[in-house]
C-alpha cells in the first residue's frame, strides 16, 4: 500500500468556527454526506457554554476500519473563526491541510513551513453573491462545505439530497443553499489541484445504519416504553432527552381529534421536583421518568433515598459531563458512577446502566422502566455528553411488538380480593421483590402508607431494630436478584486467550475496541469486557478472577468504575489498572495503548530519585 | 408505635350514602401530644370526607416531614397514603396527580415543612393550578424537634424558652392569594364548625385550594406571649365562630355575615383578633382579598373562612391538555407507536 492510498477515507476534519453563526447544520452536512457515502464517520462537537460569539469546533473522523472513537491528530482544519486561528494552524499535523477564509491576507503567525494552506475567500464570495447580512454570514459555512467537497470528491448528489431533506417545507432555501455549495466547488476547481490526497470513496460499510444522538435515542426510548409522566429541570446536556421525549409524543400521543395527549411533561421548578414528581407519578401507577446531569443528581440524592427505601420505581437518565461542581458542564465524563450507585445517604444501592450507542439508549431506556417496575427501585441509566450529544453512527432501533411492559409485581383488585391479608413490604416469593398496589384499586384492601421511616411488612411504622434489619436484608436479597436482571456485559471472546483483560463500559468503548486492535497489532493479545450494568453479575467476577491483570478504562480521574468492582466484588487492587481520561474530551484509542504499553513495557528504570531527607523537627 | 384502636363502635352510628360510619374514615390512633390541634384538624378532615360520600380509596393522601405531615397515618385507613421527604409533598403529589386525574388529593404539611423548606415546591404548586386540597396545619414552631420557631412565628411572639422572634413572619394565606392560589381559606384547628364546610368546599374546588389551619402547639408554643397560643384561641374560638355552613360554590360570597370581629388580647399587650368576612370584601375579586388580608394585617387581625376563590380555573390537566382517561391506566397498545413506525424513524435517519 502506498501512503497516498492510506489517505482515503482515513483521516480527520476539524471546524473552528464561532458559536451562534450557524455552521453546526453546514458542518452536520459535511459529516452526513460521508456517511450517505457508505463510509463511517463520527462527528463530535466541541462547544463552549455559551450561546454566541465563542469559539466552538467540530471534529469530524472518517474510518474506512470503522473505528468511532475520537483520534488525536488532525489533518485538516477548516479555520473560520479568528478569535482560535493560532490554536488551530498549530492543530494540524505535519503535513496536513489548512483552509482558511482568504479574502484577507492570511497574517505571517499563522504561516507553518510544514503544512499545506487552501485559501478560499469566503467573504468576498458571499458578499458578492448575497446582499442579505445574515445570508452572507451562514452562507460562508455552506461555501466552505463546497470548497471540501471539490477536495475530498464528496458526491454532490449526496449533499444534495441532504439539503433536500434539511429544508423540507422551506423549499425556496434549497437553491441558495447549493448555490454557496457550488461557489465553493467552482472556487476549488478554478483555483487548486483536486481532489487531494486526503479523500473519500464510496463504500458500502454502514449497512443499515443509523445516524443519531443518544438523548434523541432516549427520549425515543422512553416513548416506546410508554413513558407517560416526565419531569425535568434543564441543564447541558440532558436537556434534549426531553426535548426530544417532548417532540416525539407530540407525534405518537396526541390525540388527532380531540388535541388531548397521552403524556404530561413538567418542566420543574428544580431536579428536586423533577424526581419528586417522577417518584409521586410511578407511585401511582404510571411510568415516569427524568433526566439531568451531575448536579442535578447530587440534588435528587434524598428523593434517591426515598424511592430505595419505599421502593417506588424511578427512571432517571443521567447525561454525565465533567465535575465536580459546575465543572466543564459541555465537556464529556463518566465521573457520576460513585454518586449514582450509592446515591443518599444511608445504606442505598442503585441499579445502574451503562450504554454506548444510540441503540442501546434506546434499548435501555425502554428496559429501565421494565427493570423499575419489576424491582421497584431507581434505576439510573449513566449515558454521558459524547453519546449524548453527538450524532453517532448506530446500529438500527428495534421494537418486537409482542413485548409487553413487564409492569412488576402489582395485586388489582381481584387478587387483592383473594388476599387474607396484604403486606407490602411481605416476600412471599422469597426473592425480595414484594407486591405493591396503586391507589384506587380496591375499597377496603391493599392500601397501604408509603414512607421513609422504617416499617414492618405491613407497611406499618416501626421502630424496632429486627423489622429495620429483616428489612435492609431483604433489600439486599433484591439487589442480588437485580444481578440476573439486569443486562448482562458483552465479554468479546468466549474463551480466554490472554492473562491480560480490558474492561470499558459507556462510550469508551469505541476507543476500547481500537486500541484491542492497535495492541494486537503490536503482538500483545487481550480478552476483554464491557460492562453494562450494576450489579456487577457473575460473568463480570469470573472475568476478573480468570485474568491476572485487568486495565480497567475509564473517563475520570479517581477510578470510580475500579472502585465499585473492588466495593462490590472484592477484586484484588493490584490486579485492577486503571487507564483513566478526564481532560473532558472523549477517549482515544492511542492514550489507552499508551497507557497500557507503559504498563506492560515501562521503560528502562530511571534513576532512584534520591530519597527524601527526613525533615527536622525542631 | 402504632397503636390498634379498639374496634367497638356504637351500633346505631349513622351512615352516609355509601353505607359508612364515620369509623370507616379513621386511621391508626394519633401518637400526636395529647391535646394537639392537629389531631382536631384530622377530625375536621374525616368529618368532611364523611359527610362528602368520599370513597376513602378514590383518595390519595400525601405530606411532608414533621407533625403535622404524620397526621396522614392518623386518618382514612383505606386511603393510600405517601409520607414523602421534609418540604417536598407537592412535588410527589404533583406526579401522583398527573398520573390518574380520577383520585381526590389531600396534602398536609406544616408550617416548616412548606414555609421553610419546602417554600419552593408551595410556590410551583400554586402556579401548576394542581387539583388538590393543600392544607398547612400552622403552629409557629418546629415540634418534633422541640420548639425551634418556624418561618410563620410572629415577630415579637415569644416561645417556650422565652426567646422573643426577631424576623418577619411568612403569611402563606397571603403569599397564597398573591401567588395566584385559586382558593384559599384560613381557620382555626379548635373551630370544627369552620373548618369542617372550609374543607368540603376545597376538596370541591376544581384547582388548587389551600387552607391555612392555625393549630397552635400545646407543648412547645402554648407559653405565655406565643401569638399562636392555644388557649387563647381557644377561649375565644366560639366568639369569632359564626361560619357552620358553606354554600355551593357559586353563592358562597352571599352566605357570610357580615363584619363581626374580635381581638382577643394577649398578656404582652398584643392580640389576635378573628374576623370574619366584611361587607366591603368580595371573596372572588383576587384585589379585594389581597387588601382585606393585608388591612387586616395591619390592624394585627387574622381573618378566617374563606379568604379568596376563583370557581373558573384551569387545573394542571387542562393547562397541559392531558387526556382524559387517566394516564395510568393508559396501555401499550395506547401509548406504543410500534414496529412499523419504527421502521420509518431508522429511514430517516440513514
Amino acid at each position: 500500500m502506498s501512503s497516498k492510498e492510506n489517505k482515503i477515507n482515513d483521516f480527520v476534519v476539524r471546524f473552528a468556527n464561532v458559536n451562534g453563526t450557524g455552521s453546526a447544520s453546514a458542518n452536520y452536512l459535511f459529516a452526513k454526506a460521508i456517511f450517505r457515502m457508505g463510509i463511517p464517520v463520527t462527528p463530535k462537537n466541541i462547544f463552549p457554554s455559551n450561546i454566541q460569539g465563542l469559539p466552538t469546533w467540530y471534529e469530524v473522523r472518517i474510518s474506512e476500519k470503522g473505528y468511532l472513537g475520537r483520534r488525536e491528530g488532525i489533518d485538516f482544519v477548516v479555520a473560520v473563526n479568528p478569535q482560535s486561528m493560532l490554536h488551530d494552524v498549530a492543530s494540524v499535523k505535519p503535513g496536513g491541510y489548512f483552509l482558511y477564509d482568504s479574502s484577507k491576507n492570511l497574517h505571517s503567525q499563522y504561516i507553518r513551513e510544514d503544512i499545506n494552506y487552501i485559501g478560499v475567500p469566503l467573504m468576498e464570495l458571499c458578499n458578492k453573491e448575497f446582499t442579505d447580512a445574515r445570508q452572507r454570514q451562514l452562507f460562508k459555512n455552506t461555501v466552505y462545505v463546497g470548497a471540501l467537497a471539490a477536495l475530498f470528491d464528496i458526491e454532490f448528489s449526496a449533499l444534495e439530497g441532504i439539503l433536500a431533506e434539511q429544508f423540507k417545507g422551506k423549499e425556496k432555501l434549497i437553491a441558495p443553499n447549493l448555490k454557496a455549495l457550488k461557489m465553493g466547488v467552482d472556487y476549488i476547481h478554478a483555483n487548486y489541484k483536486y481532489p487531494l490526497e486526503l479523500r473519500v470513496e464510496r463504500r458500502d460499510l454502514i449497512g443499515d445504519s443509523i445516524m443519531i444522538d443518544g438523548n434523541s435515542a432516549c427520549g425515543l426510548g422512553a416513548v416506546y416504553a410508554g413513558a407517560t409522566v416526565a419531569a425535568w429541570y434543564p441543564i447541558t446536556p440532558s436537556t434534549s432527552v426531553v426535548e426530544a421525549f417532548s417532540s416525539y409524543s407530540e407525534e405518537f400521543r396526541v390525540n388527532k381529534i380531540t388535541g388531548k395527549k397521552n403524556v404530561a411533561i413538567v418542566q420543574a421548578e428544580d431536579e428536586l421536583a423533577a424526581i419528586g414528581m417522577v417518584i409521586g407519578a410511578n407511585w401511582n401507577g404510571a411510568r415516569s421518568f427524568t433526566a439531568t446531569s451531575g448536579p442535578g443528581l447530587s440534588l435528587m440524592n434524598e428523593f434517591l433515598g426515598l424511592a430505595y427505601f419505599a421502593e417506588v420505581p424511578t427512571v432517571l437518565i443521567d447525561v454525565q459531563r465533567t465535575g465536580p461542581s459546575t465543572g466543564m458542564p459541555t465537556r464529556t465524563q463518566q465521573s457520576d458512577i460513585l454518586e449514582a450507585a450509592y446515591a443518599s445517604h444511608g445504606d442505598t444501592k442503585h441499579v445502574l446502566l451503562f450504554p454506548s450507542t444510540p441503540k442501546e439508549c434506546f434499548d435501555m431506556t425502554a428496559e429501565a422502566f421494565d427493570l423499575a417496575e419489576l424491582l421497584q427501585t431507581p434505576v439510573i441509566m449513566l449515558t454521558d455528553l459524547d453519546l449524548g450529544m453527538n450524532d453517532h453512527v448506530s446500529p438500527p432501533f428495534v421494537w418486537d411488538d409482542k413485548r409487553d411492559y413487564n409492569r412488576g409485581k402489582v395485586l388489582d383488585e381481584v387478587a387483592l380480593e383473594k388476599i387474607v391479608k396484604f403486606g407490602r413490604y411481605l416476600d412471599v416469593d422469597n426473592d425480595g421483590i414484594t407486591y405493591r398496589t396503586y391507589p384506587g384499586t380496591h375499597p377496603t384492601k391493599g392500601s397501604f402508607f408509603t414512607r421513609g421511616t422504617s416499617r414492618d411488612e405491613y407497611a406499618t411504622y416501626s421502630e424496632d431494630g429486627g423489622a429495620y434489619q429483616h428489612n435492609m436484608d431483604r433489600l439486599i436479597k433484591k439487589f442480588n436478584t437485580a444481578k440476573n436482571l439486569v443486562p448482562a456485559p458483552q465479554v468479546y471472546n468466549t474463551k480466554n486467550k490472554s492473562e491480560i483483560g480490558i474492561l470499558f463500559f459507556g462510550t469508551s468503548q469505541y476507543a476500547a475496541e481500537e486500541a484491542i486492535d492497535l495492541l494486537k497489532e503490536k503482538q500483545i493479545s487481550v480478552d476483554a469486557i464491557r460492562i453494562k450494568a450494576f450489579p456487577f453479575n457473575q460473568t463480570v467476577t469470573d472475568f476478573i478472577n480468570s485474568h491476572n491483570t485487568i486495565f480497567v478504562i475509564e473517563q475520570n480521574r479517581d477510578a470510580q468504575m475500579k472502585s465499585l468492582l473492588m466495593i462490590e466484588l472484592e477484586a484484588d487492587p493490584k490486579k485492577l489498572i486503571s487507564v483513566l481520561n478526564y481532560d473532558g474530551m472523549s477517549i482515544t484509542a492511542d492514550n489507552i495503548l499508551n497507557q497500557i504499553s507503559k504498563h506492560l513495557s515501562p521503560a528502562a528504570p530511571k534513576k532512584k530519585a534520591p530519597i527524601a531527607k527526613k525533615e527536622k523537627i525542631k | 408505635m402504632s397503636y390498634i384502636r379498639p374496634k367497638f363502635r356504637h351500633p346505631e352510628l349513622p351512615k352516609n350514602k355509601l353505607g359508612y360510619t364515620i369509623d370507616h374514615y379513621e386511621g391508626s390512633l394519633s401518637t400526636l401530644c395529647a391535646g394537639c390541634g392537629h389531631d382536631s384538624i384530622s377530625a375536621g378532615i374525616l368529618q368532611a370526607c364523611f359527610e362528602m360520600n368520599i370513597e376513602p380509596h378514590k383518595l390519595a393522601k400525601l405530606s411532608g416531614i414533621g407533625c403535622s405531615s404524620k397526621t396522614p397515618a392518623y386518618l382514612l385507613g383505606n386511603s393510600h397514603g405517601f409520607n414523602s421527604v421534609h418540604g417536598r409533598m407537592p412535588s410527589v403529589a404533583t406526579g401522583a396527580n398527573l398520573a390518574n386525574r380520577d383520585l381526590i388529593y389531600l396534602g398536609v404539611s406544616g408550617d416548616g415543612d412548606t414555609a421553610s423548606i419546602g417554600m419552593g415546591q408551595f410556590v410551583h404548586v400554586i402556579r401548576r393550578n394542581l387539583n388538590m386540597l393543600y392544607i398547612v396545619m400552622n403552629n409557629g414552631c418546629y415540634g418534633l424537634t422541640k420548639g425551634q420557631d418556624s418561618a410563620t412565628a410572629d415577630r415579637g411572639s415569644k416561645n417556650k424558652s422565652g426567646n422573643v422572634n426577631a424576623f418577619e413572619s411568612i403569611d402563606l394565606a397571603s403569599l397564597a392569594i398573591e401567588l395566584g392560589a385559586t382558593f384559599v381559606a384560613q381557620s382555626f384547628s379548635g373551630d370544627k364548625k369552620q373548618l369542617v364546610p372550609l374543607i368540603k368546599a376545597a376538596f370541591k374546588h376544581p384547582g388548587f385550594a389551600f387552607i391555612n389551619v392555625i393549630s397552635p402547639c400545646v407543648t412547645f408554643n402554648n407559653n405565655v406571649g406565643s401569638t399562636k397560643s392555644y388557649d387563647y384561641v381557644r377561649h375565644h374560638i366560639e366568639a369569632t365562630s359564626t361560619i357552620d355552613f358553606v354554600p355551593e360554590m357559586k353563592t358562597i360570597t352571599a352566605e357570610y355575615s357580615e363584619g363581626t370581629s374580635k381581638n382577643v388580647k394577649m398578656h404582652d399587650g398584643s392580640y389576635i383578633s378573628l374576623n370574619k368576612l366584611s361587607k366591603d370584601w368580595d371573596p372572588l375579586d383576587r384585589v379585594s382579598a389581597t387588601n382585606a388580608v393585608l388591612n387586616a394585617r395591619a390592624k394585627n387581625e387574622i381573618l378566617t373562612g374563606l379568604l379568596y376563590m376563583n370557581p373558573d380555573c384551569n387545573d394542571l390537566h387542562n393547562l397541559l391538555q392531558t387526556s382524559d382517561r387517566p394516564l395510568n391506566s393508559l396501555t401499550k397498545e395506547d401509548l406504543c407507536p410500534g414496529s412499523e413506525i419504527l421502521k420509518t424513524i431508522n429511514a430517516d435517519l440513514r
